[in-house]
């Protein structure tokens, strides 16, 4: 029935436990609203199905397989690897988007630039570099050698995975508390102070409780990245269930007991989700008012130079041994004589792919993120899970599950930019979502309910009063979806039109046969066209205090 | 929200546009006359560096338009199984005999004419004619040049069992190419052999790495000592660098360390072009094409006549272990072992 026909009632104070209602505020939601969010919860599960599928065909003791000790050693250590990411990206994140955001240190818009852009390397780059230079004879160890250093302890396994993982995917947290910590009403923190708090206190009692959202949706991105991820945990000898998947399809063609084990991948993100989602519940909230001013500056004084020494560690681990490990490949193939390509017109269709996809995933979690900020109700969490439930799969069984159904159902638009982009849009929303429902979560219902009790219908409040307010988290949202576009493999190579190129699928041609030096250029565009990104989204985030 | 709007509505109108424009192409070509024409699809699990000038010379050759899906071998053989009679794939050409066997056996491969088959020695095609190599990779022991000199190295990948190996090893076994190999171990010595070698390795605590190229950048980094791979992968990283610090090691003509793989290309059963699908096979076991496998991706020629790097053992001292490719299908049962042993 439609929210539109019913009697709305403009103050409806408190909930049962007393506290103040502000978000979630209305279960039923809208009818058009509801039956969108379907749609898109019926896309995202479409992975779902086609392993359901594949799993039934499952020949054999398939309960023995999942049963049987390895496979469970398998399961722990993904578990473990999914919560240590968690904990580090948290870490590594949240101190460098206070720093960024709030303090006095020098540099701050470089440092966030820098900070953001190990999204958009390839993880397989990363593990490839830090292996070079961190390897028990790496680059590392020759520039100690001449104190004696004969070998380095290898950084293979659980560390390394964690290490190189961490070091990609912190800027999800980073991001979302940024957006977060912009968007707060420095008014509130400023009456704790006046009443005496001192700035610790008014940081954990006041600041903290409002970014654990945004917090918990930026390591929960991380976390679901690092157990799809095949490219570190493969080159750094980590047996994780995505390691585990690709072997049954490398080592014996069976896609059904990839399917189970997809399966058991899917399972952990929807407990993941569920965890996240109930951390956010126990969280507050704060209204603030749309004319924010700039947030307060906190001078560091002499902590300026712990402050600069960590951000400097951050970007010398995260940035510059990548970066620096690309470049050493293009000196040394120049100074063979190798020519180096500049794949100019690769660069712009990755631009444009990743451009067109980010704008399709934001679109696709406004309706998500406004059933979970607003509508809180079993179909806004069903909608939510199901958007996140495939999010941690790894690319190869999105793509043999898109094969096998585009094929099979809509075989016009298979291997076309059309399905590609749709693809992307609906496999990366959910870095979208959590950033829009905290947004929302801020802005309140309140907001639209003066606009519609000055006369505006419901489309036109929240156009005129929310959508503004939105517009840090479509920016945020988008760029995140757009760096994971870029560096993105499977996809790309599999369900893409044949003969299309994008920067990822030229770095991995070149490295995958051991050409480095020609991988470099596409890499070095990559970054390039990273920078570009990040420093339009952050003076566009500037550009709206 | 107008200043959203018209992106959207240009960006949905050219993925529609291209939409419409990828449908039109992959429509199937109909080829009336015996000579190859159109357009041409190869799903190639072979790196676009590697085979990227011979596919365009095929077609300033024939005039096919030729359009090339590049990606991992598995990842394409998983590719074509899902796409089932819907494949838009005319040619496979695969890294690997295992892949190409793994695709037949789902009937996907349609039989090869016997004249193009019999230019390749019976050893390196499949027994019923539904792939034929193209290319011949040999399994090497790497090492570490500033550990070992070539002295140092056994003639038997049996020697690897010895705990003086301990810690040293890297290997890759969920590499198709390694898989071979132990499969042609099993076929020479027996099943029980297999399994204790490869249990002695596991001993030894090797190095797991995903394929031959990580297994390399482990040897030259100092993870490993030594690696077991196919032949060229280090011919590529020295003509990078040529004070890279690895080198190959040949193990003995009758050992099954020294298999000799091949990359191969079968034409699919639903191919839209089977003409120039021939056409292109045949052009692969052309002269020209397979002196280019010789000097560019520095792999061993297939078809009598041309010759192999100077830099290799020719094929007929190291292609000892007598073992013909398409007897190594077992791969089930290899799978099997390893999955005993703890290696998988």
């Amino acid at each position: 029935m439609s929210a539109l026909a019913r009697p709305r009632l403009p103050l409806r104070p408190f909930t049962r436990s007393g506290r103040a209602r502000t978000a979630g505020d209305d279960p039923r939601a809208p009818w058009p609203l509801a039956v969108t969010g379907l749609v898109i919860a019926l896309l995202a599960l479409l992975p779902l199905i086609y392993l359901v599928i594949r799993a039934l065909g499952v020949e054999g003791d398939a309960l023995g397989f999942i049963l049987r000790p390895r496979t469970i050693g398998v399961v722990v250590g993904t578990v473990a690897l999914g919560l240590l990411v968690g904990i580090s990206t948290i870490l590594i994140g949240v101190p460098v988007a206070w720093l960024t955001t709030r303090t006095d240190l020098p540099g701050r818009r470089t440092w966030a630039v820098l900070t953001a852009i190990p999204l958009a390397l390839p993880s397989y780059v990363v593990g490839f570099a830090f292996l070079a230079f961190f390897g028990p004879r790496g680059t590392l160890q020759g520039l100690l050698a001449p104190l004696g250093v004969e070998r380095l302890p290898s950084i293979g396994g659980l560390f390394g995975a964690v290490l190189v993982l961490s070091l990609v995917s912190f800027p999800y947290v980073t991001l979302a508390t940024r957006a977060a910590i912009l968007r707060l009403d420095p008014a509130v923190e400023e009456s704790a102070r006046l009443l005496g708090d001192r700035r610790m206190t008014v940081f954990r009692r006041i600041t903290l409780p409002v970014l654990v959202p945004a917090i918990a949706a930026g390591a929960l991105l991380a976390m679901l990245y690092a157990l799809s991820d095949f490219g570190a945990v493969g080159l750094l000898q980590f047996d994780s269930l995505a390691r585990a998947i690709y072997l049954q399809y490398g080592a014996s063609f069976d896609r059904s007991l990839a399917a189970v084990l997809a399966l058991g991948l899917v399972a952990m993100t929807v407990a993941l989700t569920a965890g996240e989602g109930r951390l956010r519940a126990r969280a507050g909230t704060y209204a603030t008012s749309r004319r924010r001013r700039p947030p307060s500056i906190v001078a560091l004084g002499r902590w300026r130079w712990p402050a600069l020494a960590f951000c400097t560690a951050v970007v010398g681990l995260a940035l510059v041994i990548p970066v620096g490990t690309i470049a050493w490949w293009m000196v040394r193939g120049a100074m063979s004589g190798q020519p180096v390509e500049l794949l100019m017109d690769v660069a712009i269709d990755t631009f444009l792919v990743g451009a067109l996809a980010a704008l399709a995933a934001v679109l696709l979690a406004l309706p998500v993120a406004l059933l979970a900020a607003r509508h809180r109700s079993r179909l806004a969490r069903f909608v939510e899970s199901s958007a996140f439930a495939g999010y941690a799969l790894p690319g190869i069984v999105v793509a043999l599950a898109m094969i096998f159904l585009a094929t099979r159902t809509v075989p016009i638009l298979y291997q076309t930019m059309a399905l590609l982009i749709l693809v992307y849009a609906v496999r990366f929303m959910p870095q979208a979502i959590g950033g829009l429902r905290a947004a929302l979560g801020t802005a309140g219902p309140r907001l639209e309910e003066s606009g519609r009790t000055l006369g505006d219908g419901p489309i036109r409040a929240f156009t005129r009063l929310t959508l503004p307010f939105l517009r840090p988290a479509f920016l945020a949202g988008g760029a995140l979806v757009f760096l994971t576009v870029v560096k993105e493999l499977p996809l790309a190579l599999l369900i893409a039109p044949i003969g299309f190129d994008t920067l990822a699928t030229e770095i991995w041609d070149a490295a995958s046969s051991g050409f480095y030096a020609r991988a470099a250029a596409p890499a070095a565009l990559l970054v390039v066209l990273s920078i570009g990104t990040v420093a339009l989204l952050l003076r566009a985030e500037e550009a709206e205090r | 929200m107008r200043s959203l709007s018209r992106p959207v509505v240009l960006g949905l109108a050219w993925s529609l546009l291209v939409a419409a424009c990828g449908g039109a192409a992959s429509s199937p070509s109909v080829v009336p006359d015996a000579s190859p024409s159109g357009t041409l699809t190869i799903y190639a699990g072979r790196s676009e560096e590697l085979v990227g000038p011979l596919i365009e010379r095929f077609e300033s050759e024939t005039g096919v338009t030729v359009e090339v899906n590049y990606a991992g071998t598995t990842d394409l053989a998983a590719t074509i199984l899902e796409e089932g009679d819907a494949s838009p794939a005319d040619v496979f050409f695969a890294q690997d005999a295992g892949a190409l066997g793994a695709v037949a056996a789902e009937g996907r491969l349609a039989a090869i004419p016997a004249s193009t088959l019999d230019r390749v020695d019976a050893r390196f095609r499949s027994d019923d004619g539904q792939w034929v190599g193209v290319s011949g990779r040999v399994r090497v022991v790497v090492y570490d040049t500033r550990v070992f000199g070539e002295a140092d190295l056994p003639t038997s990948i049996d020697a690897f069992t010895d705990p003086a190996w301990k810690g040293k090893i890297g290997w890759a076994p969920t590499n198709a190419s390694f898989q071979s190999f132990v499969t042609a171990y099993r076929m020479l010595k027996g099943d029980d052999a297999a399994k204790a070698w490869l249990e002695g390795i596991v001993a030894n605590e090797p190095k797991v790495y995903e394929g031959n190229d990580a297994v390399l950048a482990a040897v030259a980094a100092g993870e490993v000592e030594v690696g077991f791979v196919n032949h060229y992968y280090l011919l590529q990283a020295l003509a990078e660098d040529a004070a890279f610090p690895v080198a190959n090691h040949f193990l003995a003509g009758d050992d099954p360390g020294s298999l000799v793989n091949v990359a191969g290309a079968g034409i699919l059963t639903t191919a839209p072009n089977p003409v120039a699908a021939q056409a292109f096979v045949d052009f692969l076991l052309a002269e020209e094409s397979q002196r280019y496998f010789s000097t560019e991706t520095r792999e061993y020629p297939l078809i009598d006549g041309v010759a192999a790097d100077e830099a290799l053992p020719p094929l007929s001292e190291i292609a000892g272990p007598d073992i013909d490719l398409s007897d190594l299908s077992d791969l089930e049962g290899t799978l099997r072992l390893l999955q005993d042993a703890g290696v998988l």
